[in-house]
């Protein structure tokens, strides 16, 4: 009886799901007019914008997966005093509205900023360039690596660093040689989430970067720009978005380090838990 | 159980206590925000009727309206997106124009970009914000550049400075407060008694400048046309051209009915 209520339950609510998440996009799909996928990709102004979207995201998931390494490796291995505020902070990002970002983004390392007047000083300004648009989609998005590489390296058993280190292996030995394959599928997870994040990103991006095309102007915000004007470029242009991030997480399931989780061995300890 | 949840439910719901005022939903430009909310307690004082705000670029309201957001009434910033409303079947009636606007450039008051006059706005190296060609504050700029221009490149060296195709005009003010852009092309209106000490204001001469007509209308489908009316009337009536006057909008002039 409660198992048949329980089968109800998860019926009901992945119908419900499904059609949450799949009508809107499946509705996309049906308004795209018949041929102009490809004539639109001609575009150079659509060009533009997706030339800089695969580019900024490409170097914001760069920057973000150089420095969330050790910073997950540090929450996961380690306690200190202000650990709980420095995780609050780290995940603040994903709860935090993308315009609120940007605005904070705006005031911390705008021209007259607390530390961009500084940087001013030094004949660097952020804002209205290509570089906001990395600071603002890293800003957005490292959370997501984090989260993902704090639970790979936290997965990693605890018996064999222990063993590296009877065998009289130097931590960054064993972090290289052990931990680091070990996580490895983590980390992918969380670099392509976090890749995912940065092409989508929008709010962060128009606030603090603006909106000019082929400088700061990614595919979001074409979306968007499209969407006041020309409602049917602004579908083909959302589609194309959706495409990407579509292969991207698929993309990210066929990765031998995706296909690493399904062997039985230690991997698959990791996997689990970073889901 | 179920009558429970039902009287529960009735409770909840402030329309079922009494018969409150009606509520009348406008969309309208962004550079309307703050007369239409000091009209907007104006007019509930003398009616009782309330309203409840959206304001954005006429572009995105038109936008939103052709995707079916409920209003009562759509105020633009220019007769394009009200003619393009009233060509999709938006808006019911005619519309009128209420008010009209000028473009002006401001500088934050620090003034880092240096902007003193309109020349400055072609140096190089100057920071400028305007409205993407969508939005009617960017349009408008475009036209009064070209104005400018004269057959010299001015205009087109001021649009290589552009830094920022911002999609509503407020947003360039508060850029060009925080000290963001050295320069930016807004309303008259935006340069508010609160701006005042925050932006410093150069005109763009009569002759070059840009008569933006505001034209306003009921929303095809309005829920509370009676509300909507009201608020209409108000802003073409004395007191709230008055208003509007107040808060540096032209006079609609003979477009009045």
């Amino acid at each position: 009886m409660i198992r048949g209520a329980v089968q109800v339950a998860m019926v009901v609510a992945i119908a419900v799901l499904v059609l949450l998440l799949g009508l809107p996009l499946l509705a996309l799909l049906v308004r795209v007019p018949s041929g102009s996928l490809l004539s639109r990709l001609s575009d150079p102004v659509i060009q533009e914008a997706l030339r800089l979207s695969l580019f900024t995201s490409l170097v914001s998931t760069l920057i973000v997966v150089l420095l969330g390494t050790p910073v997950a490796y540090l929450l996961a291995t380690r306690t200190f005093p202000g650990k709980p505020i420095l995780e609050t902070v780290i995940d603040l990002p994903m709860v935090l509205p993308p315009t609120v970002a940007g605005l904070a983004l705006l005031l911390a390392f705008g021209r007259a900023g607390l530390a961009g007047r500084a940087l001013s000083a030094l004949g660097i300004t952020i804002p209205f360039t290509t570089a906001a648009v990395v600071v603002a989609q890293v800003f957005m998005s490292v959370p997501f690596f984090l989260t993902s590489a704090r639970a790979g390296f936290a997965g990693v058993p605890r018996s064999l660093t222990d063993a590296a280190a009877t065998l009289r292996a130097s931590e960054s030995y064993a972090f290289f040689r052990v931990v680091l394959p070990l996580s490895m599928p983590a980390l992918v997870a969380g670099a392509s989430m976090s890749c995912a994040r940065a092409l989508g990103e929008f709010g962060a991006t128009i606030t603090f970067a603006g909106n000019l095309p082929g400088i700061t102007q990614t595919m979001p915000l074409a979306v968007y720009v499209a969407f006041q004007t020309d409602l049917e470029a602004s579908i083909v242009l959302s589609v194309i978005l959706m495409l990407l991030s579509f292969l991207l997480l698929v993309g990210l399931r066929a990765t031998p380090a995706g296909l690493a989780g399904r062997r039985p061995t230690a991997p698959r300890l990791v996997s689990t838990i970073s889901r | 159980m179920k009558r429970w949840i039902l009287t529960a439910l009735l409770l909840a719901t402030p329309a079922a206590a009494n018969n409150p005022p009606a509520t009348a939903t406008i969309f309208a430009a962004a550079s309307l925000s703050d007369v239409f909310r000091e009209a907007g307690r104006q007019v509930t004082k003398r009616a009782g009727y309330t309203y409840r705000f959206h304001f954005a670029g006429s572009q995105q309201l038109a936008a939103q309206l052709e995707q079916g957001a409920p209003a009562d009434i759509f105020a633009a910033a220019d007769d394009r997106w009200m003619s393009y409303a009233n060509e999709h079947n938006l808006i019911d009636g005619t519309a009128h124009n209420f008010a009209r606007n000028r473009l002006v450039v401001i500088t934050p008051v620090s003034n880092p970009g240096r902007v003193d006059k309109l020349e400055d706005l072609a140096r190089s190296g100057v920071k400028v914000l305007m409205g993407t060609e969508g939005v009617p504050a960017g349009r408008y700029a475009r036209q009064a550049l070209s104005n400018l221009s004269k057959g010299t490149d001015f205009g087109r060296r001021v649009l290589s400075n552009v830094v920022s195709q911002e999609d509503n005009v407020k947003s360039i003010v508060t850029k060009v407060q925080l000290g963001e852009a050295d320069a930016g092309f807004v309303y008259v209106t935006d340069v508010s008694p609160s701006m005042r000490g925050r932006v410093r204001a150069i005109a763009i001469p009569e002759s070059s400048n840009v008569i933006a007509d505001y034209p306003i209308a009921l929303a095809h489908g309005a829920a509370n046309p009676e509300a909507a009316k009201a608020f209409m009337d108000y802003l073409l009536s004395t007191d709230g051209q008055a208003l509007l006057a107040r808060y540096g909008f032209l006079s609609a002039g003979n477009a009045t009915p």
